[in-house]
């Protein structure tokens, strides 16, 4: 039997797995890749705890609307990696300082 | 043991395995095939939890539509990497921060420590659903339900996020035009 602790601790090692990216990487996309895992961790916890909750199925509807979010931010945040690159021919967040031209 | 049990290890494993080994490589391309991988084991866990439409929608939109997005900025945004990637000379682990391994470590223990723990004291609406067997089994058609209560029970947020999405599609195609057309 999968019990529930199973599920979180496989989310827990998942965020941190995201946090270190986010934190230690010098590359934004593989921040936003962080950013991503940490994200597919809360899902999986909100999916885990769905299954309890056969009345209303909020967990899932939920994890839905996540994966949506989380879709549309890395369309933008794509965008904008590549009009930081245009600009500064880097994507090392430690080199971007201005916000403005 | 059971092979349910089995195959949940074995998709965990290669999970977390992979997203470790993600964070930690040194070649960019590498590191998003992993993600590729780490996003499928996840689809995978998510059917163990009997959520089949989340897992779907999880290969669909993130394996079909976000990693195709991060592979193209990838190209487009790091050629000296590409030449690295040709060359074969790149360190294959990047030297590990070590305050960022510290906080990353420190957060597992706390939350795995809560996950522990819950076991022992679960919230009592997940107790109250045990207690009255109302809990989703695998053979329940899960898909018509979410269909029904996206559309009567969850309408608003529904369409609240439908709008946010063509504002980030807009936006997005604002962010990347090309300077000087009209």
């Amino acid at each position: 039997m999968i019990t529930l602790t199973h599920f979180l601790v496989v989310g827990a090692c998942l965020f941190s797995a995201g946090l270190y990216a986010v934190l230690a990487r010098r590359n934004a996309v593989l921040v936003l890749v962080g950013i991503e895992l940490m994200i597919n961790a809360a899902i999986l916890n909100l999916v885990a705890f769905s299954r309890y909750d056969k009345a209303g199925y909020g967990g899932q509807v939920f994890a839905l609307f996540a994966i949506v979010l989380a879709a549309a931010g890395v369309a933008v945040a794509l965008a904008i990696v590549l009009n930081v690159y245009k600009f500064y021919k880097t994507i090392n967040p430690e080199d971007i300082r201005n916000l403005k031209d | 043991m059971e092979m349910q049990v089995l195959a949940f290890y074995a998709f965990s494993a290669i999970a977390v395995g992979s997203s470790i080994l993600l964070v930690s490589i040194g070649n960019m391309a590498r590191a998003l095939f992993l993600f590729f991988i780490v996003l499928f084991s996840v689809a995978g866990l998510y059917v163990f939890a009997l959520a089949d439409f989340v897992a779907i929608t999880q290969i669909l939109v993130y394996v079909g539509g976000v990693l195709v997005l991060m592979l193209f900025a990838f190209m487009l945004s790091s050629r000296e990497l590409l030449n690295q990637l040709q060359n074969g000379t790149s360190q294959f682990l990047a030297l590990p921060a070590w305050q960022a391994l510290f906080i990353a470590v420190s957060f597992l223990a706390v939350l795995v420590y809560t996950a522990i723990h819950i076991g022992t004291a679960e919230p009592g609406w997940i107790t109250a659903a045990k207690e009255a067997d109302a809990t989703i089994r695998p053979m329940d058609n899960t898909i018509q339900h979410i269909g029904a209560q996206l559309m009567t029970h969850y309408l608003l947020p529904f369409e609240v996020i439908s709008v946010l999405l063509m504002m980030a599609l807009i936006g997005a195609a604002h962010l990347t035009r090309k300077e000087g057309g009209t």
